[in-house]
């Protein structure tokens, strides 16, 4: 008897005996931006607020207060192993026994991320005209569960890494790595339509954008 | 088909699984639309959405040339799929993934049972699917003994509701409030028994009902809105956050998904992740969106398995006025702007697949003659709304007249007493030459008033349309006035121009 799939094949090729042409995808839609760099970034930062992140945006020399400030309320957070140090430079996470590595060989459990109550990030590319913000593992990123399983996410997204529209991101990303695409913290608006931010992802979604990164 | 290809099957394979009617399209919405809650909730749903949508939709100024690129793009996916799906096996299976393939619903619910007994677990956490939806997944495994827990917050209502879903994006919009706290108190054990019914509490109960179990899930499954043939990629698009949780915490992931899905390229997602969430939340975008490709090592489900289901999609293929309705993404656009949808809800329509995408792709999927399913083309005004909303430009009217055809065509040359669907028809096959004359469809009508007495019930109909149930009871004779006109009668022009994008 033949396999199932040599007979979904073969009913495939049956199905397409009239030999339908294969069309030319007309490509006219916008593949690059029209607005300047600085309205871009305010794009982005007014389409996060709109799904209701909060956004701070600072520069390289700013930013380690920020994340201090911003994890002001953490029981403890973990952060990808290649994340700068330079980004902790600051008196209250020098030294901050809350702070936990999750690196190669030393991974954390699920219940482990589960009791911290915070994660500190960066990020590949993002989107302003959608406001989406995408992970992709990289060693400043981490595994996909520890930006997932605790409740607040601390996102760094580099100046540089922002473009208006998505066509333009494609070229810088690396589609066969693991990635996540982020708009704004989890939400549903299942019963009745009332949006409700915060269902399984972080409930809290701080952005930190650098300007001078 | 063709005498060119020697051996292989002619006929094609019709699916089997949750696409078929139970009861006609006319008898279901009948007593659906007795559902005054559920037509209540319903059209609230739907406007707001739409509403969403043309807001979203107005702010691209290339929104018409992005729907051209994901019509051309799903039109020659379809064309050169089995290339297309090699080529994505080939890939997907380099990085590590493990493929199946499904000849149907019954064929794909083995494998995946199989699978999730391989890894010694008698439960799954699930994200939203329309394809396990379809086959009858969470059926199939509970008689296997497996558990499925439906994680998304709708389905999860939908479950433990023991109810079935009225629309794909939303599935448990026909319950208010108060009936998902109803339903959250009876069925969920450690419920807090002073929930209210404000939503936010209520996700919030789900949020912790559900927790415990992404944490310890062995296996999950879900289903996949995209797969991309040149990188061997898989992406699922959602909104809660449960997606991410069953495609990245537990150790072996099970994902199920039709064999239309394959786009030819990673950069087709330009389009199409523009084209998607817009037109079905009416969202910029989806808060999150996962791809994979395979296994990756140290990150994530380590154990990754697709099945890829055929169940009709082949004989839908064979079609070739038809085949585009393969096209959908699902988005549920058509849905919010179809007027018979919005009175009928999305039960009436029997199949997983509901609205005017429902209309034609079930029998599409399970061939015109499947009992029951031949009276979804008729579920139409032909108003077109559907058309202008649909982001990949599927002809969902014109598929619709030429499946009314079909269906003429297959009752043809079978001596037996006439129904009332040929009687209409009889009186409407001409009018479907010309556009101009489609207005006859409700004009067929009057005759189901020919056909009832003085005291304007129909005590007897003939035909299998509803003839086993009139038999015991009486059924009121359809309104003098046909959908149409009375459509015509309740909209002014303004009202109706809201579903033409704007534009
Ligand atoms: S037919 Fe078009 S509008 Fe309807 S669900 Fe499919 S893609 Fe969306």
């Amino acid at each position: 008897m033949m396999g199932a799939r040599e007979e979904i094949l073969e009913r495939i090729t049956s199905a397409l005996a009239d030999e339908p042409a294969i069309p030319e995808v007309p490509r006219t839609y916008r593949r690059s931006a029209d607005l300047s760099e600085q309205d871009i970034e305010e794009m982005l930062v007014e389409r996060l607020e709109d799904y209701k992140a909060h956004v701070d945006v600072v520069t390289a020399a700013g930013l380690p207060g920020t994340i201090a400030t911003l994890l002001k309320e953490a029981s403890g957070y973990v952060v990808p192993h290649g994340l700068p140090e330079a980004w902790f430079d600051v008196d209250d996470l020098r030294v901050d026994d809350r702070r936990i590595t999750d690196a190669p060989g030393h991974r954390l459990s699920v219940p482990e991320l589960d009791a911290l109550s915070s994660v500190v990030t960066s990020s590949t590319v993002s989107i302003a005209e959608s406001a989406t913000i995408v992970l992709d593992g990289s060693p400043d990123q981490g595994r996909r569960a520890i930006s997932l399983v605790p409740d607040q996410h601390v996102c760094i997204v580099p100046a540089s890494s922002i473009v208006q529209i998505l066509p333009e991101a494609m070229s810088r990303l690396e589609i066969t790595r693991p990635l996540t695409w982020i708009s704004g913290p989890s939400a549903t608006s299942d019963i009745e339509l009332e949006r409700v931010e915060g269902v399984h992802g972080p409930r809290r979604l701080d952005v930190v954008i650098v300007t001078d990164l | 088909m063709s005498a060119v290809f020697v051996g292989m099957p002619s006929l094609p394979a019709y699916g089997i699984g949750n696409l078929h009617a139970t009861e006609s399209f006319p008898d279901a919405a009948h007593h659906e639309l007795a559902n005054d809650q559920m037509r209540t909730n319903l059209r609230h749903a739907t406007h707001s959405i739409r509403d969403k949508r043309l807001k979203v939709v107005g702010e691209l100024p290339d929104w018409e040339d992005l729907r051209s690129a994901g019509s051309a793009t799903k039109e020659a996916a379809m064309a050169d799929l089995p290339a297309l799906l090699e080529q994505f096996e080939a890939n997907f299976t380099a990085r590590g993934g493990i493929i199946h393939w499904a000849r149907d619903a019954e064929e794909a619910n083995r494998i995946v049972a199989s699978l999730v007994r391989e890894q010694d677990t008698e439960e799954v956490v699930k994200v939203k699917s329309m394809a396990t939806e379809e086959i009858g997944l969470n059926d199939h495994l509970a008689a296997e003994g497996i558990e499925a827990f439906e994680t998304d917050l709708a389905e999860l209502i939908v479950q433990l509701g023991h109810d079935k879903p009225s629309h794909i994006l939303v599935p448990a919009i026909h319950k208010n409030r108060s009936e998902v706290r109803e339903i959250f108190l009876r069925e969920m054990p450690d419920v807090d028994p002073e929930l209210t019914d404000d939503p936010r509490q209520l996700a919030m109960a789900a949020r912790a009902h559900l927790r415990r179990k992404f944490l310890s899930a062995k296996v999950a499954i879900s289903g996949a809105n995209f797969a991309l043939a040149d990188t061997g990629t898989l992406g699922v698009v959602e909104s809660e956050g449960n997606g991410r949780m069953c495609l990245t915490l537990p150790q072996t992931l099970i994902t199920v998904m039709g064999i239309e899905k394959l786009l030819p390229q990673a950069d087709d997602l330009e389009v199409f992740m523009q084209l998607l969430p817009r037109s079905s939340t009416g969202e910029r975008m989806n808060p999150y969106t996962s791809f994979w490709t395979g296994v990756t090592e140290d990150d994530g489900p380590q154990n990754v398995h697709l099945v890829m289901v055929d169940n009709g999609r082949t004989a839908a293929l064979s079609d070739r006025y038809g085949r585009s309705a393969l096209h959908c993404i699902r988005c549920s656009a058509c849905m919010n702007v179809c007027p018979v949808y919005e009175r009928t809800g999305g039960h009436a329509y029997g199949s997983t697949y509901p609205g005017p995408i429902g209309a034609i792709l079930s029998p599409l999927m399970t061939g015109i003659k499947a009992e029951e399913n031949n009276s979804l083309p008729y579920a139409s005004s032909l108003c077109g709304a559907c058309f202008d909303a649909c982001p990949v430009k599927i002809n969902i009217p014109e598929i619709l007249v030429h499946l009314r055809g079909e269906d003429v065509d297959s009752r043809r040359g079978k001596p037996r007493m006439p129904s009332e669907m040929d009687l209409m028809m009889k009186g409407a096959q001409w009018a479907f030459s010309s556009g101009t004359h489609l207005n006859l469809l409700e004009k067929a009508l009057p005759l189901g008033r020919l056909a009832a007495g003085r005291d304007k019930k129909i005590k007897r109909l003939p035909g299998r349309l509803a003839g086993g149930w009139t038999a015991s009871r009486d059924i009121p004779a359809p309104p003098k006035k046909s959908f149409r006109d009375w459509w015509a009668s309740e909209h002014d022009a303004g009202d109706t121009g809201t579903t033409k994008d704007g534009k």
